[in-house]
């Protein structure tokens, strides 16, 4: 199972951008825990939505070729917290794109209210690491993940 | 109208500062990227991406750090630099100074040459073509 920290994608721009959402609630059990009678959705968690939304964006750039993974976090700045009841959203734009990586530039939104930046480094794994040996197929955009596209472009019409 | 060198170096300075998340003083002409200022593989592209959005300058890959040539088996021979791979890695980096290499051509003392000055050689010489 693939843990998604976005619930949807509600635009998508090919090769340009993205927008996710996702529905904070009390029903994720690791609330619970962070913090006991305080729950917040802890930031690592929106960085790895942010992650998520702008890995997918960059993997269809790549025509899903290529094995994007997360080499590096360039930047996070959150200003506010997410609680249960709040609608986050991740924009991610593309800045950069060639063979090997890709840096990205997201926005995240808590209902609507910009709470944060985050900037992303991606690697292109069969391109940056060819001597690595790693497996033929594409364990990153599998199942859940494609899912989440398709599930988009079925709501916005076949685009 | 044409930046200077001690422009270039702040430019330069900025963008090792948000890269590496390192602190103003340890940014000096003289500081290795990997040893002193901590710098890992992946950085090394990230460097290049600020360094083409700051300056408005495209760097063609492995021009600003050529590290390709040591996986060329003519270049290198059980872990040095052969005389070819010396003379092949001087020309493709006439922003850094390799005098030093010569003596003891082994491939790991490459990150030694990846220093600050390398960066801002580079620059200027981007900026004057």
């Amino acid at each position: 199972m693939r843990w998604i920290w976005i619930d949807a994608f509600t635009e998508f721009e090919s090769k340009k951008r993205a927008r996710a959402i996702k529905n904070v609630t009390l029903s994720e059990e690791h609330l619970h825990d962070h913090f006991p009678g305080y729950p917040v959705l802890p930031p690592s968690l929106m960085i790895e939505g942010m992650a998520q939304t702008a890995g997918i964006l960059v993997g269809e750039a790549c025509d899903f070729r290529e094995k994007v993974l997360l080499a590096k976090i360039r930047r996070a700045k959150f200003t506010d917290y997410c609680v249960p009841g709040d609608q986050i959203a991740y924009d991610a734009r593309i800045e950069t794109i060639e063979e090997a990586a890709s840096t990205i530039e997201g926005t995240v939104f808590r209902n609507d209210q910009e709470i944060g930046t985050i900037s992303l480094m991606f690697s292109h794994a069969d391109q940056a690491t060819k001597n690595l040996n790693l497996p033929e197929h594409n364990f990153v955009f599998n199942g859940q993940f494609m899912d989440l596209l398709n599930d988009y472009r079925i709501r916005a019409g076949g685009k | 109208m044409a930046l200077s060198r001690d422009e270039i170096f702040s430019r330069v300075k900025s963008v090792l500062i948000e890269a590496l998340g390192v602190d103003d003083d340890e940014v000096n002409e003289t500081a290795t990227l990997s040893d002193d200022l901590g710098a890992e593989s992946i950085d090394y592209l990230d460097i290049v991406f600020r360094l083409e959005k700051d300056f408005s300058i495209k760097i063609p890959r492995g021009e600003l750090f050529p590290d390709d040539l040591l996986n060329n088996p003519e270049y290198v021979d059980s872990g040095k630099l052969t005389e070819v791979g010396l003379a092949k890695l001087t020309e493709a980096m006439p922003h850094a100074d390799l005098s030093g290499f010569a003596d003891d051509p082994d491939v790991s003392r490459m990150p030694d040459f990846f220093t600050v000055k390398t960066i801002v050689n580079y620059v200027e010489l981007k900026l004057a073509a």
